[in-house]
């Protein structure tokens, strides 16, 4: 009978628990980051609820950041109602975000931003909601194999870094170039290949230095490796982490250029900033957006299930040129820019060598910013000084 | 802009750069904690105060243009900090690992909260002291850029030794965290004595907040302590409750966070998840081979995280 007690829960317990945990789930929205902005003036009545969830801050002149701006640029559109979570973590916490913008902000469309949210969470949520449409940043669907309600886009930023790469070859007076990166995975090593080969297509000499954090957000490594380059000559460096906002103080602080990645940092270096490869998720956003106001879905295939592109296709951009920029690099930048708008040469072309000899591309091949070997990339171009199995 | 190449020299200068750059908050926050556990209590909340110290570093020195009011803040930050961790602590059968852990928590989270707005904004840096203006290496100069909150912290050391040793107060400290009751017969105020030594110790580690956001690395993210508040409560045990000690260790783990890279930039590429976890590796080593079934460790404060029976 005691065992029965201790057990007992009366109504009013209940009610005060449920209570509570209302109230937390309430504080929780309140002081994390879900932010609603409404424009809702379009006459159809209910406007469309689109989540985003964000891995870091919104404010972090970086990854998230320029996904944040992208959504900033939606939730102007009329009819369009946008609900934000940063700092989701990529674990069930992701899951948990998802539904709860399902269920309680009634969002019909979902925005995952970051990598490693698809697989598993997003599939499962997917799988959960069959009506709810979600959009993967990470170009990682397979057709049959994941459900119909989920899309993918992505970029090839890395044309961005190939003319980042141009104007460093020529701001370099060393020749040496500092890559910081966090983890040798193939959109990672795709962008240190890209930036050397623009280097070294104008300046044959450089070489590109590549330091790998092991982590994506490492602050103090992140100085630390940026502080190692400059010891060691090193005197344009670019990175691929999730917030390079320490990379380029520190090389400021050096008195090294810096070329920038994610989002246009060029008030954090105002001397040393070169330009940069930022993403431009303004453009998409609103190119789906649209889509989804005139009705169209993923489930019918009206909406693409996967979209890809580059800086014709405005999925990227390069920050304006810095004051140190030279006109004749301007020119050159310029020109590529040009040539890879117009889809006319490729960044990939034979005769490719890795930085242990091997061919990797041969001779006349050529491999469109499409081809689904580059997606693949487990080596580094020659010119690197580094190397992929730690 | 240099095109000297330091080659391999840069490992060693590297690793000295990173010594005097990055053992700061370490030398901090483990002095803080060795004073706290001096007294017998354990905090382990100081991750979330060097956090809360970084934070608040930053945001007063960006609104006020100061960077030594930024100190100053950081430091009542810990204050506040170690204020509530010490009542909490001290409640009647409360232990204080998982009020520790509490702290991490809540500091972190607060820190997080109030630190939204200050990501994007950059704000002014504490001056450095330039001992390297001799050198014509641009390498050199720039490794000997020193933070003077970092030479204030090798001050303190030897100076919370000699307080330990050899004054009223330091003796009343170690009598509380030694034997409770003989300090209880003395007629000591444990609760205040322990109140005090764990606010005090979080002071400290606000301070080490500080060097985290207003010089190295020098700018507020919310990964930017990426757990140096608990490797440096770790290094309290691994000092022997010695302030002395903490020095060395503190000099130890700031060292070994640039060896990784300054490896790699010079082409030893092989292996770097390896030598970045360098030094947890070597906090392993030591305490396996210092540990001994036969005793306890030497140096240890008798009534360490003992919850407090009743209120004195």
């Amino acid at each position: 009978m005691t065992h029965r007690q201790a057990f007992y829960l009366s109504r009013r317990q209940v009610m005060r628990g449920l209570l509570a945990a209302s109230a937390l789930g309430v504080a929780k929205f309140g002081a994390g980051c879900t932010s609603v902005n409404s424009n809702a003036t379009g006459g159809k009545g209910e406007p469309l609820t689109v989540g985003f969830i964000y891995v870091g801050p919104k404010d972090d002149y970086g990854y998230s950041q320029a996904h944040a701006l992208g959504a900033a640029a939606i939730a102007k559109i009329p009819g369009i109602r946008v609900v934000e979570e940063a700092n989701v973590a990529e674990t069930n916490a992701v899951q948990e975000t998802m539904r709860s913008m399902i269920n309680l902000d009634g969002a019909t469309v979902i925005f995952p931003t970051s990598f490693g949210y698809f697989d598993p969470h997003v599939l499962a949520v997917a799988k959960e909601f069959p009506k709810v449409q979600f959009f993967h940043a990470g170009g990682l669907y397979q057709e049959g194999v994941h459900p119909n309600n989920v899309g993918s886009y992505f970029g090839y930023i890395d044309e961005a870094q190939y003319i980042a790469g141009i104007v460093a070859g020529h701001a370099t007076q060393s020749n040496k170039l500092g890559f910081v990166a966090a983890k040798p995975i193939p959109q990672v090593l795709r962008n240190i290949n890209s930036f050397t080969l623009g280097a070294r297509s104008v300046n044959p000499t450089v070489k590109t230095q590549v330091i790998f954090t092991g982590e994506w957000s490492e602050p103090v490594k992140e100085a630390e490796t940026t502080n190692s380059m400059a010891d060691q000559g090193v005197d344009v460096v670019t990175c691929h982490v999730d917030s390079p906002k320490v990379i380029m103080e520190t090389a400021e602080k050096r008195g090294i250029y810096c070329s920038g990645y994610h989002a246009d940092q060029a008030s954090l270096a105002p001397k040393g900033y070169l330009t940069g490869a930022e993403w431009d998720w303004s453009s998409i956003y609103t190119q789906y957006a649209q889509e989804l106001l005139a009705d169209k879905t993923l489930m019918d295939d009206s909406i693409p299930h996967l979209l890809r592109g580059g800086l014709s296709s405005q999925f990227c951009k390069l920050s304006p040129y810095g004051a140190a920029v030279t006109a004749k690099a301007k020119a050159d930048a310029e020109a590529a820019k040009q040539r890879l708008l117009s889809n006319e040469v490729a960044i990939y072309k034979g005769e490719i060598k890795d930085n242990t000899g091997k061919v990797q591309i041969q001779a006349q091949q050529e491999m469109k910013q499409q081809a689904i070997e580059l997606e693949k990339m487990n080596w580094l171009v020659e010119g690197v000084d580094g190397k992929v199995t730690g | 802009m240099t095109t000297e190449v330091l080659g391999w020299w840069g490992v060693p200068l590297g690793i000295v750069a990173g010594t005097l750059r990055g053992s700061a908050p370490f030398l901090f926050v483990s002095l803080g904690e060795c004073l706290t556990e001096k007294s017998g209590k354990i905090n382990l909340g100081l991750e979330g105060t060097l956090l809360m110290g970084a934070m608040s570093a930053y945001a007063i020195s960006y609104l006020t243009g100061s960077p030594w009011l930024g100190v100053g803040a950081a430091g009542l930050a810990g204050l506040g900090f170690g204020l509530i961790h010490g009542i909490v602590a001290q409640r009647p059968r409360v232990n204080d690992v998982a009020v520790g852990i509490a702290m991490i928590i809540f500091g972190s989270g607060v820190a997080f909260f109030l630190g939204k707005p200050f990501i994007q904004p950059s704000a002014p840096q504490l001056p450095t002291l330039d001992f390297g203006a001799w050198s014509s290496l641009p390498a050199v100069e720039s490794a000997l850029k020193v933070s003077p909150l970092f030479l204030l912290g090798i001050a303190i050391a030897p100076l919370m030794q000699w307080f330990f040793r050899s004054t009223r107060w330091g003796l009343l400290i170690r009598a509380v965290g030694d034997s409770p009751d003989a300090a209880r017969a003395m007629g000591v105020s444990i609760y205040n004595v322990r109140l005090l030594s764990i606010m005090a110790g979080s002071f400290l580690a606000g301070i080490g907040g500080a060097s985290l956001s207003l010089f190295y690395p020098g700018s507020w993210t919310e990964r930017i302590s990426s757990g140096q508040g608990l490797m440096a409560v770790a290094l309290v045990i691994f000092a022997r409750w010695n302030p002395i000690q903490c020095l060395y260790a503190s000099l130890l783990f700031g060292g070994a966070q640039a060896i990784g890279p300054a490896l790699q930039s010079v082409g030893v590429d092989s292996y770097y998840y390896l030598f970045n976890a360098s030094p947890y590796i070597l906090t392993l080593l030591i305490m396996i081979l210092t540990c001994s079934p036969q005793r306890t460790l030497a140096g240890v404060p008798g009534a360490l995280g003992k919850p407090s029976e009743s209120r004195l």
